[in-house]
């Protein structure tokens, strides 16, 4: 069983391998004889998409759909590359103080919006205050929560002044959240007429039906090499799957492992990448039995993670730790009992005086992602073996949303959404006035302070000693088990090249797609 | 005449009244639909900006007239998701669910009614197990089975896979939106012949061993007319009853179709409100395809007046 397993894994990943490979080779072909030859490749592109954007407003679109669209629309001060390292978007430069309380951001010159205007400080300025607003009920507020004051010193320059230094701010302002707005427009307005810096301008949209981006000349950057690109509504993923046999769809982003294989064909070819986005089972630990971190441990010792994932996913993901921010990846194996150990769950049963047996009420959501109820019922089996009842709550999705956002669960099984930087990672969860952290259900004052610590430091090795302490912490107060991450699969027919999925499930490098 | 109207009127406002509440106990509302889990991030003062933004912070009785006075006077609300007023979404909608119902029930027609004369012609026959066999087949095929296999199979073997090409409005381009009514018809054509397939056989069969067609054979009706005119022109009211009932079911949105079809018809539009709790747009668009299921059976009744003299008198 176990062996078949592997060998079907083994399989798959070589093919995404394969993949990954001819991408990589076609995608650098073209580009080294003639450097200069843009235009030409051009194109019209169409994405197979589930859902079309619910809205169209930077500030506040946390849909997945929504963020795939206006990263193409919108430009950010800082940017992503493949590998999630920040790289200069509209700023060109930055740079903090010898104190780290005042960073200087050199903004790009020539860079216009979508209907012409010029770009500027003032914008920065008008866009960073209007974020820190609460009227503006942007989601993306409490990223600025060190920015005491926006200065914009000239066309050029924008000076932020913080109340303490902040490492995490570059990588936080790289995500769509924190788009560049013209301070001549308004919400309203922006929710029918997107007007950003983005290397592809709206051209058409028909309400849950298609979405049409047309390639920005005036983009500062390398203009995109596609002439548009549709991302078309199919609401049903196997009726993507028969679009895209049949030629009508050239590209399409799986999270269905099953679906993704049957996407496979002649034509059609599907790369994997690991996600930053991790599954696991979050436990209140201000609540009953599980306040004691020995009930806690039990649980995370009675876990095999492994067994989870192959049984709920196909064994398609990997185990993983609490951090997945690639350049800071938590060792999976350091953790009290690595492997399932029932003997040391059993041990700490009896330490937290619980030899009969505890009750963990745990909530699940389904049809929110495919595998949320397999996990649960693997966990429940498992842990029934160590005597810990998880009593399952299988909740409609917009009732698991309501029940988590009040935190009113013992136990969740939650698939959840990580970050390039650990901070804006886990911050929010995790130190005593994040504004996730009644959800998580833990801190502590050693956290807060190593926290703080990551936030202050700009030596990358330092930082990342920093966070394995964290993710160390984390795991050794078991404060949730985290279990495993899994793939997106990237399906593209053989006529699309130059396109780099990335672990965040940005289609940023739409830009350097080309269909032939 | 009046009073099936203030019956049909005082059917609407339990329809309207049933609706809202329903919508209020689903859990989550337009804030956490939109946000997901990402609303726990909201301080008190965005949550109160969200609230007034979506109308929420009103008491429901206030929420529930000012819906109903603006549906008087025309106006159905606003889709905050696609920035367009209910009233334009429906009036795009409403004809691609009409479109697809009426090709729908053409096929079902062409199909039962023939196979329903065919297995009573001879009851307990081959020919009538025949029938049976496809009249079961078609209630027991789950629509979402046969449209995917078809789709699957259509798609990957021969390439064909017009409802792939995003959707054509029989005004913009009717080559391609026949193409692309033609798959769902036949999955729904096909699911709606059997319950016709079954009301034609049974009315045939109790029409037949009526004394005026012993008559009319013994005064040498020929077998064809006599079957077309008296037998068929008789058992016509009952499959009319249930082909109005079908119609009236298919103008609620054939959602699972829609879905797998890609076609932008009113099943989709309430379906997709109801994901992002769009209140407005779920109570209009309920009561709209209320509206149609009435004057549908209203339709019905009349051509009952027309088929059968004996109505008319009564």
């Amino acid at each position: 069983m176990n062996g078949g397993n592997r060998g079907v894994r083994g399989a798959l990943a070589a093919v995404g391998l394969a993949a990954a490979v001819a991408l990589t080779i076609t995608g650098c072909s073209p580009a080294k004889p003639a450097p200069t030859d843009e235009g030409t490749a051009g194109g019209a592109l169409v994405i197979g998409v589930t859902s079309d954007p619910d809205t169209l407003f930077p500030w506040k679109a946390t849909q997945f759909q929504a963020v795939n669209v206006l990263q193409n629309l919108y430009g950010t001060l800082t940017e992503f590359d493949a590998d999630l390292n920040v790289v200069p978007g509209l700023a060109e430069s930055w740079e903090a103080s010898e104190d780290g309380l005042t960073v200087t951001f050199t903004l790009r010159e020539g860079v216009t919006f979508a209907d012409g205007s010029t770009f500027g400080s003032e914008d920065v300025k008008f866009s960073l205050e209007a974020i820190q607003a609460e009227a503006t009920a942007a989601v993306s507020r409490t990223s600025l929560a060190s920015v005491a004051a926006i200065e914009a010193p000239d066309e050029q320059t924008v000076v932020l002044t913080l109340t303490a230094p902040d490492a995490a701010l570059p990588a936080n302002l790289a995500v769509i959240n924190m788009a560049m707005l013209s301070s001549d427009d308004t919400e309203a307005e922006l929710n029918t007429t997107p007007n950003g810096t983005g290397p592809f301008v709206l051209e058409d949209r028909k309400a849950s039906q298609s979405l049409t981006l047309a390639k920005n000349d005036a983009y500062w950057g390398d203009a995109a090499k596609l002439d548009t690109v549709e991302f078309r509504v199919i609401p049903d993923e196997s009726s993507i799957v028969s679009a895209m046999q049949s030629g009508n769809v050239q590209l399409a982003v799986f999270d269905d492992p099953l679906v993704a294989q049957t996407a496979e064909s002649g034509t059609v070819t599907v790369e994997k990448t690991p996600q930053l986005s991790y599954h696991a089972l979050q436990l209140n630990a201000r609540r009953g039995d599980l306040a004691d971190v020995n009930v806690r441990l039990a649980i995370q010792c009675a876990v095999d993670r492994q067994e989870v994932l192959d049984t709920a996913a196909l064994g398609e993901g990997e185990v993983t730790g609490p951090i997945t921010s690639p350049a800071y990846r938590s060792d999976p194996d350091a953790r009290p009992c690595p492997e399932r150990d029932l003997d040391q769950a059993a041990e700490y049963l009896d330490k937290a005086g619980k030899s009969d047996g505890v009750t963990i009420k745990t909530i699940v959501s389904q049809g929110e992602y495919a595998t949320s109820v397999n996990e649960a019922q693997n966990l429940k089996a498992q842990l029934a073996e160590a005597n810990i009842t998880l009593e399952l709550e299988v909740l409609e999705s917009g009732a698991f949303v309501d029940r988590w956002i009040a935190a009113d669960f013992d136990a969740a099984v939650a698939l959840n959404g990580g970050r390039p930087d650990p901070d804006g990672m886990y911050g929010r969860y995790f130190t005593s006035t994040g504004n996730l952290n009644q959800v998580a259900g833990y801190s502590s004052p050693e956290l807060d302070a190593l926290f703080a610590e990551g936030k202050q430091s700009s030596d990358p090795d330092e930082r990342k000693d920093i966070y394995a302490q964290i993710s160390e912490n984390l795991e050794d107060n078991a404060a949730w088990v985290w279990l495993f991450t899994s793939y997106s699969y990237t399906a593209a027919s053989s006529e699309v090249q130059g396109f780099t999925p990335m672990a965040n499930g940005s289609l940023q490098y739409l830009r350097t797609t080309t269909v032939n | 005449m009046l009073r099936r109207i203030l019956a049909a009127l005082a059917t609407l406002l339990g329809v309207a009244v049933f609706v809202f509440i329903m919508l209020r106990a689903i859990p989550g509302n337009q804030i956490t639909a939109g946000l997901g889990t990402e609303a726990a991030a909201l301080t008190p003062a965005q949550q109160q900006q969200l609230e007034a933004y979506y109308g929420l912070d009103q008491p429901l009785i206030v929420q529930f007239f000012s819906w109903l006075g603006n549906v008087f006077t025309g106006n159905l609300g606003f889709s905050a998701r696609a920035q367009q007023s209910v009233l334009e979404l429906t009036a795009q909608s409403l004809p691609v669910t009409i479109e697809l119902a009426i090709f729908s029930i053409v096929l079902a027609l062409l199909i039962g009614i023939p196979l329903g004369m065919l297995s009573a012609s001879r009851p307990d026959s081959p020919r009538d197990a025949f029938g049976q066999v496809v009249g079961l087949a078609g209630l027991s095929i789950p629509a979402f089975l046969l449209a995917t296999t078809l789709l699957a199979v259509l798609a990957s073997s021969f390439g064909f896979n017009p409802n792939g090409e995003g959707y054509a409005y029989l005004v913009d381009d009717p080559w391609l939106n026949l193409q692309q009514m033609l798959l769902p018809s036949i999955v729904l054509g096909f699911g709606i012949a059997a319950p016709i397939m079954r009301t034609t056989r049974t009315a045939v069969l109790e029409i037949r061993s009526n004394d005026f067609i012993r008559t009319a054979k013994a005064k040498g009706v020929p077998p064809r007319r006599l079957q077309a005119k008296h037998v068929l022109g008789n058992a016509l009211v009952p499959i009319v009853t249930m082909t109005g009932l079908q119609f009236g079911y298919l103008l609620g949105g054939a959602v699972v179709v829609e879905q797998i079809f890609s076609l932008p018809g009113i099943g989709r539009q309430v379906l997709l409100g109801i994901q992002q709790k769009e209140y407005a747009l779920v109570q209009s668009t309920v009561l709209i395809i209320a509206l149609s299921f009435v004057i549908v059976n209203l339709l019905t009744d009349v051509l009952y007046r027309m088929i059968d003299p004996r109505v008319r008198a009564a």
